[in-house]
């Protein structure tokens, strides 16, 4: 089922990458490509099979509920491309 | 020249007093700053933070202290996150990121006393084989085919360790390996890579590429030298839910283990179409060594294998999908203005990323999108099911198996890059113990017929790094490889071909 | 009860299903070491994990499972001893790693079910479908800077509990009722404090209508309405809204609204060509959770009594009517409050005092149970005086009264007022002698025939007395007197 330009773009909205009009074109082509590629999943018959989910060991470890973290406002915003404050700043979001 | 020493000989003639922490940093300094500018291998040199670790080193050791990496320099992907010096994933979405904190496993390295000279070069986000896709220009190969002075990629992701251990610049890196990103370019730059079991270092603190298959993991010129470093790194950690809570064993003294009487396990489905005929005989010759060695040869099956490179390109860019959408301008890295979140979003994002990165987000994002995950993500958790039974049955009639690493040498940067799924291959004999989270080690054996290094890959069960070393070790000892690239420390860059 | 829309065509059915998002009551972060606790200065209560930093990965809190499981058993529902957490992928500014993680195709809790009382005493089960984990988002402030909003990450990462109900609601006040029926089961079980006005329990309203006997039509989803009477007002319209599409001969569309309480009605929420794809799929930094079932069974052998049990042995225990015990358990403070007065005592007379006068002291006052301004001892305290016939039951309004002015206890008051009751029969005889002496034409009525005059004379008496005759004694006297 190879991809259309309009996926293509859809894809890119969902994944927030802005893309131009060549690249969409571009990327359609290389992404049709591999998608053809692993295509040749198809052959396998995976009737019965469970998905791997974690290589190794079987169960999750919990931690105890202690407060062990946080108060490092300056770490936090250490890297920050815009704050205002004690605040990351962003555009004005419209809800 | 202490820049050609191993690791094991630099902690010798620390412990001796027969030179300084400081004098051995200096050398590799001095290498770095004569080399680098052409080879490419670091992103970010830290001199001199080096040469105040080297001091430190120095003052610990002269107070009695001992410590398994005490005074010796090593270099570190620049994909693991390391407490104020810029850490970028050499991309340009984090060109000026200050981790406010230390990777596991680079935390692990500075308690037992290692000098860290810099960030070394990689793929971006570590996707890729070749080190070009780096938004901090690629990494040369230090190797030159016989009589031409053409550029060679170093392999990826970890090309920029690689190159830099070959060429003297360090005596051992850090790399991670997701399908190969250790062993490939350790193959591609004649040196020795081990990418231990899914688990066995903490992910803790290194940058993201595919959560259930990233693992760190040693380079060095020997095997022995990266027992040394895997000793230091390994361990678990609470902070990583997938790390291994399995004590890490002696693999120093694994090196010098007899593999007498081990069963080494030949997969048939490594004999690729269109494999190197010399390749070929590199890979009977490893047998014949291994045979040599006592140990016994037994022919087996991975009947998935040639499915691993297709299922591992849709796991890794689905998990790279998600995990790449925490950089989107807001709370570190760059950021692109634009009139509201979105467009801020899209063109922080496009300008950030490369296109390999953008390419693997965007495959990813329709693997797992509504109406095509069942088809895709889903039948691909399946089949790496399957090849995770492939090797969990092989290693219950065999101790480890024996392959080729990579199905070809270094090749020219521009020479595969076209074409995606061409450059993708390279890594169709790592990525199958990749899916399946168990050890591998590329050790170099031999050299092709215009000169370049090629190495044979030695795979084992779960947390089998310890039968890796000492076979690998038995290899190694056996090609007795003591070939150096033309670009190395203390040769004049411009003698090389 | 029933609950249609009459029109033209016939009348229309609701069907309401409900998610909750209920906080976890923990000290910590699902997923991080950073402080679950309310407030604290901006982003102070964040980690580098909260904060998406790069690196960073999630190790789950044992605490914030336990509480879902702990309101899993309290919900009668199927407790998963493996389930899975899933990364549900989108991008807002206050979601830092653009995604959130949650449980989507494991969910560690099962179908469950709430028993809801409505007003007319009918009593409905409720079904719940299942209970996931989640984390909760940062906070996007809009109204600090003209041209920019601000993020604060405090709250990103604390834990939620998605609780998702069948749609198996029919009208507003069933709606309302299942609402909150589950606050008095997760404060019960201190799980989630329920607190609708700080956010800390919200719902996500599904609304659709029908013909009877007709399948599911098409549903909306109303977002995030956080108080019960919001919900129960946002059903109305929306229900109405729809009514009037399917009446007009049109098609409601499936789509995510939002309730404007002062407006009164629903609008659809923008942006629709960005139609969500969450893309969900199994968390690769976490394994699946599994859970030992000896663990669960001890949770579930700690667990407190819960409103239904509590409900039932009270009216047994107490021999209190159904109703009464009902209201009683709504909540556990008042419940206890309950237990401690009426142990020992008259259980119904407990009861009449708390849903009569102490409930109407506590509206009066503005209080809640935990600081009533009369202890349940010193209510004990006055029914004993009741009861010993120190007082009678007139006075004890009265002191009851002064008990809630001043704070002092019951006997303390009858002392410094001299209310204790008459039981000397010879001032019960001169104040008798008082009352016919002064009324001899009621006198004499009452002797020609005019029976109903007795109470006349009693409640002279007893106003003679000041109101502290006790009033058998009274009638006794009187009657005695009356005869001879």
């Amino acid at each position: 089922m190879p991809l259309d330009t309009a996926t293509v773009r859809r894809i890119a909205r969902l994944a927030r990458i802005g893309i131009t009009d060549d690249e969409a074109g571009r990327l359609q082509g290389e992404l049709n490509g591999i998608l053809g590629w692993v295509e040749q999943l198809s052959e396998i018959d995976v009737e019965g099979v469970q998905p791997l989910s974690g290589v190794g060991q079987a169960a999750l470890r919990m931690r105890e509920d202690k407060v062990t973290d946080g108060n490092k406002v300056d770490a936090v915003l250490s890297n920050a491309p815009e704050r205002a404050g004690p605040f990351f700043a962003v555009p004005k979001v419209v809800e | 020249m202490l820049t050609d020493l191993s690791l094991a000989d630099i902690l010798k003639g620390l412990e001796a007093r027969s030179f300084s922490s400081v004098e051995v940093t200096d050398a590799f300094l001095g290498a770095i700053d004569a080399l680098n500018p052409r080879i490419n291998a670091f992103i970010t040199v830290d001199g001199q933070g080096a040469r105040a670790a080297a001091a430190e080193a120095d003052r610990r050791r002269a107070a009695g202290e001992a410590g398994a990496l005490l005074g010796v320099p090593v270099a570190i992907k620049d994909l693991f996150c390391t407490e104020g010096v810029r850490t970028t994933a050499a991309s340009r979405i984090l060109q000026h990121f200050v981790p406010p904190y230390e990777s596991g496993v680079t935390a692990r390295m500075k308690r037992d006393g290692a000098v860290f000279l810099g960030k070394t070069n990689l793929d971006e986000f570590a996707m890729g084989s070749s080190n070009l896709t780096s938004a901090f220009g690629p990494v040369e190969n230090p190797w030159k085919r016989r009589g031409d002075d053409a550029v060679l990629v170093p392999g990826g992701s970890s090309g920029g360790s690689a190159a830099a251990v070959a060429a003297g610049l360090a005596p051992g890196a850090t790399g991670t390996d997701t399908g190969g990103s250790i062993r490939q370019p350790a193959a591609f730059c004649g040196i020795t890579g081990i990418k231990p079991t899914y688990g066995r270092c903490s992910r803790w603190g290194t940058i993201a590429f595919a959560s259930s298959l990233d693992q760190a993991g040693p380079m060095a010129r020997t095997v022995e030298d990266c027992a040394i470093l895997l000793g230091s790194m390994a361990g678990f950690d609470l902070l990583d839910s997938t790390s291994a809570d399995v004590p890490v064993p002696d693999y120093r003294a694994a090196c010098g283990a007899n593999p007498r009487g081990l069963r080494i396990g030949i997969p048939k489905e490594y004999h690729a179409d269109g494999l190197p005929a010399e390749i070929e005989a590199l890979w009977r010759q490893g047998i014949e060594w291994l045979r040599d060695a006592g140990c016994e040869i037994v022919d087996v099956s991975l009947p998935h294998t040639k499915y691993g490179l297709a299922t591992y390109y849709i796991v890794a860019p689905a998990e790279c999908s998600s995990n790449l959408a925490r950089y989107d301008g807001v709370r570190f890295g760059e950021r692109v203005p634009g009139e509201d979140l979105i467009e801020l979003y899209e063109r922080t994002r496009a300008a950030g990323f490369g296109e390999e990165v953008k390419r693997r987000i965007l495959i990813g994002t329709y693997v797992l999108s509504a109406g095509y995950y069942d088809a895709y993500y889903l039948k691909a958790q399946k089949v790496r099911s399957l090849i995770l039974r492939d090797f969990t049955e092989a290693f219950g009639r065999v101790d480890a198996l024996l392959t080729p690493t990579a199905p070809s040498a270094a090749f020219a940067a521009g020479q595969k890059f076209d074409d995606p799924i061409k450059m993708y291959l390279n890594d169709v004999f790592t990525v199958p113990a990749s899916m399946a989270g168990v050890p591998g080690i590329s050790v170099p054996a031999g050299l092709d017929a215009s000169g370049l290094p090629l190495g044979l890959q030695l795979l084992g069960p779960h947390f089998g790094e310890e039968r890796l070393f000492s076979l690998g070790a038995a290899l190694e000892r056996a090609a007795g490889f003591t070939h150096r690239p033309a670009l190395r420390a203390g040769i004049p860059a411009g003698a090389a071909a | 009860m029933s609950y249609e829309i009459e029109r033209a065509t016939g009348s229309w059915e609701l069907v309401i299903g409900l998610e909750v998002h209920a906080q976890v009551i923990s000290e910590s972060k699902l997923f991080s070491g950073a402080s679950a606790s309310y407030g604290g200065e901006p982003n102070s209560h964040v980690s580098l994990v909260d904060a998406a930093f790069p690196g960073m990965l999630p190790v789950i809190n044992r605490e914030c499972v336990a509480q879902a499981v702990r309101t899993g058993l309290g919900l009668d529902a199927r407790v998963n001893l493996e389930s899975r957490f899933d990364r549900k992928n989108y991008f807002y500014a206050d979601l830092p790693a653009g995604y959130q993680i949650s449980q989507f195709t494991h969910p560690v809790i099962g179908a469950g079910k709430v028993e809801i009382e409505l007003a007319d005493g009918s009593r409905r089960e409720i079904g719940v479908t299942r209970l996931h984990l989640e984390q909760d988002a940062g906070k996007s402030l809009h109204d600090q800077s003209p041209d920019s909003s601000h993020i604060d990450l405090n709250r990103a990462g604390v834990g939620l509990m998605e609780i998702v109900s069948e749609p198996d609601m029919r009208s507003p006040e069933e709606a309302g009722a299942y609402l909150r029926k589950l606050r008095t089961i997760l404060r019960y079980l201190g799980t989630c404090d329920g607190n609708m006005e700080e956010g800390s329990m919200r719902a996500d309203v599904n609304v659709s209508v029908r013909k009877a006997g007709e399948p599911f039509r098409t549903r909306c989803e109303i977002k995030n309405v956080n108080s019960i009477r919001f919900v129960m007002q946002a059903i109305e319209v929306e229900a109405r809204r729809q009514v009037a599409i399917w009446e007009s001969g049109s098609a409601v569309d499936q789509e995510t609204r939002l309730f404007d309480p002062q407006r009164g009605e629903t609008r659809a929420l923008r942006s629709k060509e960005d139609a969500h794809d969450y893309r969900y799929f199994p968390d690769p930094d976490l394994l699946p959770l599994v859970l030992e079932r000896e663990w669960v069974d001890r949770l579930r052998a700690e667990l407190p009594e819960l409103p239904d049990a509590k409900r039932r042995r009270l009216a047994e225990e107490y021999g209190i009517p159904d109703y009464d015990a009902s209201v009683l358990v709504a909540e556990k403070p008042v419940a206890a409050f309950f237990e401690t007065v009426a142990k020992g005592r008259d259980a119904r007379l407990a009861s009449n005092w708390m849903l009569g006068d102490l409930f109407a002291a506590l509206n009066r006052t503005g209080r809640g149970i935990e600081n009533s301004p009369v202890s349940a001892e010193s209510l004990g305290g006055l029914l004993d005086l009741i009861a010993d016939g120190t007082i009678n039951g007139r006075i004890a309004k009265d002191v009851f009264e002064e008990m809630v002015e001043t704070g002092d206890g019951a006997g303390v008051i009858v002392e410094r007022k001299g209310l204790r009751q008459v039981t000397d029969s010879g001032a019960i005889d001169a104040a008798i002698e008082q009352v016919l002496g002064a009324h001899g034409d009621k006198l004499a009525e009452f002797r020609a025939g005019k029976d109903k005059l007795f109470g006349f004379f009693v409640g002279q008496v007893m106003k003679a007395t000041g109101g502290k005759g006790n009033p058998a004694l009274v009638n006794a006297a009187l009657k005695a007197r009356l005869a001879s």
